[in-house]
């Protein structure tokens, strides 16, 4: 082929996608893609399907080569200057400890699931966008484990994370919340993944929390974020995308749609929880308070998109109201969770310093000082008398998104919040109306779920004991967990410092 | 307002993109946060290939924007000579 006029970005990305189809001749289609009707969603037309980024697999390679070139070069200068020596304060580690315990492993299920569909959808476009986004899920993954490999030679709670991400109760929440999307359909996969996750709530993950990063010196974790996130803008397009081209090829499927949407926020604002209490408490120099950051992502943003969806008859997702009545209390009352269960936890826990107080009550004047800063108070003296408070019972989870019920009213942050629902004689137990209502439109599944908490107390889990449960998933006792007071990291990184204060006087 | 943004990381690379996204979005609002400059306009965002060439003195393929992008919002249109976000139908934005 002699051409010497380069193809136009339309041209080659129809040759790109829809020349690599075809209709197969020994099997019907409905046969070998089975997975296309049985959620209700209804397509008359593959082609109207259309990449608005025109994204084709050679430019992919290109671009991906360019990106991993860029971001090993960072890394191995990180690694080579001991660019751990260099960020804010060692309990910032444990954010990153959080980030590899619960998020890295959530991005290989993506992978798995974008593998599926990349196999099984019938239309050709999405079929290519799947497969580009399958092989991002699993560099995500793969790039933040040789990023945070440099850290695990030096801090605790680093060295078990598979382990920790099958057994360890708390990781349950990601870790179901990507199982949930898995066992779905392939149109539920895309509404919760590329959808309600990559374009509704990603941004929350990876702009605050990676400008978070590079504030506190972490050039590594911030170099793999802006270079995952560079995947993301892609996906949370492709996100869009579904749901515009299911909502035209059919009206019967907004219904359905909505209900995921419904669902998948729902599920996804209560996995950023995690986020929540990293952003305010576990970076110990903020950039935003989660309350500005969910105003500025969601409820700007979100606004926005979901009024442009309106055209369609889409409205904003259920029990988004409540994600806003709880914005000025959601990281305090994780915080707070966590602080008690610091001893069957992979990472520390910590009071926040006097100055990180004030932060909190200039970020959030309506309620730290009235709800938040008297508890913290307290169990700051109670640790100064040596009574440092670990709690020794286990919580009562939520049965659909994992995390112990330890939200409050929406209209009273003094109440704990707890609903319940009988199903074929047994009693379910949920931290909120959101969670109770996915619960009720798939009973069925939800049943199934595997639930740490009554798996211990099943003797499932290595033992009767907490030190035996905590072995059991992976958790050095006495070094990966309790307060960053007194821990090897602590001790470590002050005697780090001490170190380079010596060399410098020396110099 | 029907907020959209572009978010890019700040370096070498991207600065020249970015001068240039500002130059063509006079109404554009810039938001400058650690490692990452995030731009917002109502109604539309347009990168033109044209405005970035002049800056980097070189060929420039609006699809090089992926290696820096972080993050949008609002409806993508690409073609050969531009990358733009709006909001409402690509119909609606032809006009």
């Amino acid at each position: 082929m002699s051409t010497t006029k380069k193809l136009g970005l339309r041209e080659k990305y129809r040759l790109m996608t829809r020349g690599l189809g075809w209709e197969t001749t020994y099997q019907p289609m409905d046969k070998v893609f089975p997975y296309q009707s049985f959620e209700g969603i209804k397509i008359h037309d593959w082609d109207k399907w259309e990449d608005p980024f025109r994204l084709t697999m050679d430019a992919y390679w290109k671009y991906q080569a360019e990106k991993d070139r860029k971001l090993y070069a960072i890394l191995d200068a990180f690694n080579q200057h001991n660019g751990h020596l260099n960020i804010s304060d060692a309990r910032y580690v444990n954010s990153i400890k959080l980030f590899l315990q619960g998020i890295t492993l959530s991005e290989y299920n993506a992978h798995r699931g974008f593998v599926h569909l990349g196999r099984q959808f019938r239309g050709v476009g999405p079929r290519v966008a799947s497969q580009m986004q399958a092989l991002d899920e699993i560099r995500h993954a793969q790039t933040q484990i040789h990023a945070l490999s440099h850290y695990n030679k030096y801090f605790s709670g680093f060295h078990g994370f598979q382990g920790m991400y099958d057994r360890l109760w708390y990781l349950s929440v990601p870790k179901s919340y990507f199982e949930d999307a898995l066992t779905a359909g392939p149109f539920e996969f895309l509404t919760a993944i590329s959808f309600s996750f990559e374009y509704v709530l990603t941004n929350l993950i990876f702009m605050p929390f990676m400008s978070g990063a590079a504030y506190n010196g972490d050039m590594a974790t911030v170099t793999f974020g802006f270079s995952a996130q560079s995947d993301e803008a892609r996906h949370m397009t492709m996100g869009l995308e579904v749901i515009k081209f299911m909502a035209e090829q059919d009206p019967d499927n907004i219904p359905i749609i909505q209900r995921w949407m419904d669902k998948w926020f729902w599920r996804g604002y209560r996995m950023l929880v995690l986020v929540a209490m990293m952003m305010d408490y576990m970076l110990p120099k903020k950039v935003m308070s989660w309350s500005e950051a969910w105003e500025m992502y969601f409820e700007q943003a979100g606004g926005a998109l979901f009024e442009d969806l309106a055209r369609y008859g889409f409205r904003m997702p259920k029990y988004a109201d409540v994600s806003v009545k709880e914005k000025d209390r959601y990281s305090h009352e994780a915080w707070a969770a966590l602080y008690h269960y610091g001893a069957a936890a992979g990472l520390h826990t910590w009071i926040p310093t006097s100055e990180e107080m004030e932060w909190m009550a200039e970020k959030y004047p309506n309620s730290f000082e009235q709800f938040y800063k008297p508890r913290l108070d307290y169990w700051d003296e109670q640790q100064k008398a040596g009574k440092r408070m670990y709690c020794a019972s286990l919580p009562q989870l939520c049965q659909v998104c994992q995390i112990p019920a330890w939200f409050t009213e929406p209209d009273d942050p003094t109440q704990l919040c707890h609903r319940e629902t009988e199903y074929k004689g047994e009693t379910y137990h949920f931290c909120s109306d959101g969670c109770c209502d996915i619960f009720k439109g798939e009973p069925e599944k939800y049943i199934q779920a595997r639930l740490p908490t009554h798996q211990i107390y099943q003797g499932n889990c290595g033992g009767a004991s907490i030190e035996e449960v905590l072995k059991w998933s992976g958790i050095e006792v006495g070094h990966d967990n309790l307060d960053y007071l007194g821990s090897d990291d602590q001790k470590n990184w002050e005697r780090w410092k001490h170190q380079t204060a010596v060399e410098k006087k020396i110099a | 307002m029907r907020l959209l943004y572009i978010a890019l990381q700040e370096n070498e690379e991207a600065l020249p993109i970015i001068d240039s996204i500002i130059e063509d979005n006079p109404s554009a609002t810039v938001r400058r946060y650690p490692g990452m400059v995030r731009i917002e306009a109502d109604g539309r965002i347009t990168v033109k290939r044209a405005t970035v060439e002049g800056r980097l003195m070189r060929d420039w393929d609006p699809q090089e924007l992926h290696l820096h992008l972080i993050s949008i919002a609002g409806n993508v249109h690409e073609t050969d000579d531009e990358f733009t976000l709006h909001w409402g139908t690509a119909e609606e934005m032809e006009k």
